[in-house]
């Protein structure tokens, strides 16, 4: 008894992965006892090597260049739109409350009912679904950050004040900085955000190539392992993008939570 | 500054409701004046705060302060104590120029508050702080708002480190420090200008005793040294008699001065001062102006 205790607990390193090895060995089941159409739920082998051959030899790769690049690229516009915009809007009460509305109407209209109004603004080319994904992680961005600046604690400012820094200077000094933990959680959001709109954008806009074109490409041809792969990659992207603004953020905002 | 000084009159000739000098023993307040001329009243020498029909009401109606008058002493440590919402803090805040005030005048030889340089401790050390420098940092910040040179602010950190002789790595966040070392850094930020007049509220009530003990010795010895006025919100009388060269008392709100009580034990004052006669009967005194305010209805 005691020896099965002591390699369990040699064994903890696994933990974390016992889910993800559980999900592959229902999958494998399912596939095994057919308990699902075969066409339709491939083997995992399968579609590991679909996604290894797409990256290897076919054109996987390019599709999740593509969509990496209208990610980050829609990602950065609103960044450097809606952070200062942001910030603007904190600062200022007034402002803030005569443009409340606006945000939270247009926060809460899904992006892709926005898509038709974009296309008819952006045409139907690249910088349409990058504008929508913008537009879509701008508000995020924009509210998160507004909500940092306005909710930033009192006393490091009057700490400031008192010292005699300027109006500006204490927003430069102090409330920028309060304001980072909640502004780096509308990035990681935004991020996620952005990316969910440009797959949606890759597959209903016009696209010839990105993960969201590959994905429903392979849907209409039936070519499941295909398009496990390109779920999968999507996934993947879409996890080590957090995964590495869970990094930045932690280096950048180390106080946060302390 | 061996010349008194006129205090400018104001706009409304309230009557005196609160009028304290700056005389040798304990001063009750004076009866209401009544007369405008009673605000023209010269000051005494070595004053250096000077508070005038200091008003402030809150947004529900109470009023706290009205037309409060009150002469503070240069270079003198006086400790405020009095019944729980009295409003010490908000008047340490108003003096420092920290919270606004409805009507009145505080002025500090003749400048305000943002003309003066200022050194404020707070009670909240963690949230006084900025976790995002280093505590070195922390403590150099309010140099840049004077106007020195590089090499000028080394010397002044160099001074300061040297004149608190501590041992602690001041090249950590202040969230990886201590209470008492986070408090202690906050000190030291506020010292590092050499301020004209130093605010301290409650700045040990959250910090454990032996770091208490610690702390009020430094800053004792330090504060000996440069002379600065001060004025320190305690709620522990020990503490605000043991600091003091005068312990003010105010009443309920809305609040006027008790008393003032000197208390002129030779410094450093240490645990042993605290048995003395002296501090026994300034202790006594000014618990039973205390307590005689909060049994007030």
């Amino acid at each position: 008894m005691s020896n099965l205790t002591k390699v369990l607990s040699k064994m903890r390193w696994l933990q974390p992965v016992v889910g993800a090895v559980a999900l592959i060995l229902i999958w494998a089941f399912a596939n095994f006892a057919e308990l699902v159409d075969p066409v339709l739920l491939p083997s995992p082998l399968q579609s590991w090597n679909a996604f290894v051959e797409g990256m290897t030899e076919g054109t996987l790769g390019h599709d999740f260049y593509r969509t990496i690049f209208r990610t980050m690229l829609s990602f950065i516009i609103a960044t450097i739109i809606a952070v200062p915009c942001g910030v603007a809007l904190g600062s200022s009460d007034k402002l803030y409350r005569s443009v409340e509305f606006l945000i939270d109407f247009f926060r809460s209209t899904p992006a892709s009912a926005m898509f038709p109004l974009f296309l008819v603004f952006f045409g139907i080319g690249e910088e349409a679904k990058i504008a929508v994904a913008a537009f879509g992680a701008a508000l995020i961005i924009l509210f998160n950050t507004a909500y940092g600046v306005m909710n930033a604690r009192q006393l490091r400012q009057l700490a400031a004040r008192v010292m005699g820094a300027s109006k500006m200077r204490i927003l430069w000094d102090v409330t920028i900085w309060e304001s980072l933990p909640q502004t780096f959680i509308g990035l990681r959001s935004g991020v996620s955000m952005a990316l969910v709109i440009v797959i949606v954008a890759e597959m209903f806009i016009g696209s010839s190539d990105g993960l969201g074109k590959r994905i429903i490409d392979a849907q209409m041809i039936f070519n499941m392992p295909e398009m496990y792969a390109s779920i999968f990659a999507a996934g993947a992207l879409g996890y080590v993008m957090n995964l590495l603004f869970t990094l930045i953020e932690g280096r950048f905002v180390h106080w946060g939570g302390k | 500054m061996n010349l008194p000084h006129r205090v400018p009159p104001l706009d409304e000739g309230n009557p005196v409701t609160a009028s304290a000098t700056l005389s040798a023993d304990t001063v009750t307040p004076t009866e209401p004046a009544g007369d405008l001329s009673d605000r023209l009243r010269w000051f005494a020498p070595g004053t250096h705060i000077t508070i005038r029909g200091l008003t402030k009401t809150f947004a529900d109606g109470t009023v706290l302060y009205k037309d409060f008058d009150l002469d503070l002493p240069r270079g003198k440590v006086v400790s405020i104590f009095g019944p729980n919402g009295c409003g010490k803090s908000t008047l340490i805040n108003m003096i420092s120029g920290i919270m606004d005030y409805d009507a009145g005048q505080i002025l500090f030889d003749g400048k305000t508050a943002r003309e003066t340089k200022i050194g404020y401790v707070f009670q909240n050390y963690r949230e006084a702080g900025f976790p995002w420098l280093r505590a070195i940092d922390n403590i150099r910040y309010p140099l840049k708002f004077l106007k020195l040179s590089k090499a000028e602010q080394d010397a002044r950190i160099e001074k300061l480190l040297a004149s608190f002789n501590v041992s602690i790595d001041l090249n950590r966040f202040p969230y990886e420090l201590s209470g008492g070392q986070q408090q202690l850094v906050s000190i030291m930020r506020a010292l590092v200008i050499e301020p004209e007049v130093l605010f301290l509220d409650e700045p040990f009530s959250a910090l454990d005793y032996e770091m208490t003990l610690f702390l009020r010795d430094k800053l004792q010895s330090v504060l000996t040294d440069m002379e600065i006025t001060t004025l320190l919100v305690s709620h522990d009388l020990d503490e605000a008699v043991e600091l003091a060269d005068e312990v003010l008392l105010l009443t309920r709100k809305p609040t006027s001065v008790a008393a003032r009580i000197p208390f002129d034990a030779p410094r450093p004052r240490n645990a042993e001062t605290t048995v003395t006669p002296e501090f026994i009967d300034v202790k006594t005194r000014s618990l039973e102006i205390f307590q005689r305010e909060v049994r007030k209805p």
